[in-house]
């Protein structure tokens, strides 16, 4: 059951980490107050009942496509890495994670 | 006139009647470039010594018999959302400031394959994410008919180089209105093929299940023929589908008479600009007169439209930018950072802007355990009953017309500290995309100067019947102004 309060700093906060992005102090309360007005605007769409309505992900009716198992052109080791931020002996180069 | 000025079709026949060759073409568009792109900014980068080899090249061609595409040799602005290899594609966006392709996308190389030559990549709003490109990394491009207003968005440098004569056509992308809000804006011709139509590959993806390509350009016929260069199925975009290409050379047919075209109830009331809702019921007189059988139609659904479509887009984005972790391409922080977490959220905090952040905030929560059904699974749901509504529609008449905006260019800054404001620019364009259906926008007027675009929608995959309502309305209506930026 979704609660009907209105967006909190605390809610900004945790989807902020969900989404891996640091906000300031003011860009959290800028975001608590506009997602909130966003939302509430957003909100009209649950007055409509909807428990027969089938939902549409995708709008062109697609099955599942195959392609043969033949490998085909890839890009290089090194065009791979031209873009890479930091690289190091061939290989992206990131923070420690262990 | 200028050769900056004509339509690729006009400057297609000079070429083969040895009037003029597709250097001269490239050099009046740079030249005009140099005037006007102080004033317009409607590039992130230009490719002059390319595209000045290209034309040569071209030349050389066209002189062996070589070269005959009916697009060959015609100067090419691209959105700068598509991949273009060893050239820059920022996505206007910090976070790929530095970002350069190593592969061409589908669409890229299908305009090359063609023989156009790319003039440069245009400025658009940041991943696409705007209606006015106020939110592009590099600054607001300006529109050509007032630089005091807004091109539109999110394809604004596009529509705005083809106005200004900055190119003699362009691409753009559009995934709520983005290619047809700015050729309203712009007083340029803009059409969104239908989804699939068109590849994605090679497209830096914003919302996946609603983004397609589609060309901007002077006149219709010009519209015709970049749709021709750009449709096809793709196996590298499993969802283009395999139908067959049409002649769209075929649709330029000055006739509807007998054909039942739908006004749209629901976009002709509140919220309309007046001179808007007076220059479409011109519009619609101008088809009478040609013997089109008029008939209102309605989407009930239309109101929810936009609510839907500010789930859906920001939902599918929200998964679509995580690929932006500072590991293998584009910005990382040079902040020290704890652990991969840590440069992960300083990333991305440093590489987005505020429309991005707000954006990809409002689809991670959309999604996110509690209110995944509330909001995301009831916007797909609403999708379908907008699906519905269009496909009654189409029981009835072949054709349905609606502004393109509600309003006319509206200034700079004006919306730009109010997202609700600035998402309400889109109202007449999203349920096109929701449904995935084709749609054009044709210039219909002008108010205070400023130009009004007039939309026509189709049925899926009837971009012949589109082109040619657009077509004739176009010959009968002539619209022939264009912005005086001397």
């Amino acid at each position: 059951m979704v609660s009907e309060k209105a967006i909190t700093k605390k809610d900004v906060e945790h989807v902020a980490l969900l989404a891996r992005l640091a906000l300031t102090e003011e860009e959290k309360e800028r975001f608590t107050k506009q997602l909130g007005k966003i939302l509430e605007h957003a909100g009209k769409i649950k007055e409509i009942d909807t428990s027969k309505v089938p939902p549409t992900s995708h709008i062109v009716p697609l099955d599942n496509v195959f392609r043969e198992d033949k490998a085909g052109e890839c890009l290089s080791q090194e065009e791979a890495l031209s873009n890479a931020p930091e690289k190091e002996e061939g290989a992206f180069l990131v923070p420690k994670i262990v | 006139m200028e050769l900056f000025n004509q339509p690729a079709h006009e400057l297609k026949r000079m070429m083969d009647t040895g009037e003029i060759s597709a250097f001269e073409i490239a050099k009046s568009v740079f030249k005009r470039i140099e005037m006007v792109e102080p004033k317009v900014e409607a590039y992130v980068t230009l490719t002059e010594g390319q595209a000045a080899a290209q034309a040569k090249e071209a030349d050389a061609k066209i002189k062996k018999g070589e070269g005959r595409g009916s697009l060959f040799g015609i100067p090419l602005a691209i959105k700068d959302n598509m991949c273009t290899k060893g050239v820059l594609t920022t996505c206007s966006s910090g976070i790929l400031k530095n970002f350069i392709p190593v592969y061409d996308g589908t669409v890229v190389r299908k305009v090359s394959d063609a023989g156009l030559i790319m003039t440069g990549k245009t400025n658009l709003d940041e991943f696409a994410m705007g209606s006015s490109t106020e939110t592009s990394f590099f600054g607001t491009t300006r529109n050509p008919w007032d630089l005091e207003t807004v091109p539109g968005g999110s394809s604004g440098g596009s529509a705005a180089a083809v106005a200004a004569g900055e190119a003699i056509m362009a691409l753009g992308s559009d995934t709520g209105g983005s290619i047809r809000q700015p050729a309203a804006l712009c007083g340029v011709v803009g059409l969104k093929p239908t989804y699939g139509l068109v590849s994605r590959y090679g497209l830096v993806a914003f919302a996946s299940s609603l983004d397609q390509i589609g060309p901007i350009t002077k006149d219709v016929t010009d519209c015709a023929l970049l749709l021709q260069a750009i449709a096809g199925q793709d196996e590298r975009d499993s969802t283009s589908v395999d139908i067959n290409i049409p002649d769209y050379n075929k649709a330029l047919v000055a006739d509807v008479k007998g054909m039942k075209i739908g006004l749209l109830k629901e976009m002709m009331g509140e919220g309309i600009q007046d001179e808007v809702k007076t220059a479409i019921k011109n519009a619609v007189d101008v088809f009478s007169k040609m013997g089109a059988e008029i008939i209102e139609v309605s989407l009930p659904h239309a109101e929810y439209a936009l609510s839907a479509y500010y789930l859906i887009a920001p939902a599918e984005a929200s998964s679509n930018l995580a690929r932006y972790d500072g590991v293998r391409y584009g910005h990382r922080t040079s902040e020290k950072v704890k652990d991969m977490i840590d440069m992960y959220m300083k990333t991305r905090a440093e590489g987005f802007g505020n429309e991005v952040k707000r954006r990809i905030m409002l689809g991670t929560y959309a999604l996110s355990a509690g209110y995944y059904e509330a909001y995301y699974g009831q916007a797909q749901k609403i999708r379908t009953l907008i699906v519905q509504d269009f496909e009654k529609a189409f029981d009835k008449v072949d054709a349905i017309l609606s502004p393109t905006s509600p309003t006319t260019a509206f200034k700079i800054g004006e919306k730009f500290e109010n997202p609700l404001q600035m998402y309400l620019s889109d109202i007449c364009t999203i349920p096109v995309n929701l449904a995935g259906l084709p749609g054009i926008s044709i210039p219909c007027g002008l108010s205070d100067g400023l130009p009004i675009g007039l939309q026509i929608i189709g049925k899926p995959f009837d971009e012949m019947t589109v082109l040619r309502t657009a077509y004739a309305f176009e010959q009968a209506y002539g619209f022939k102004e264009r912005p005086k930026l001397d």
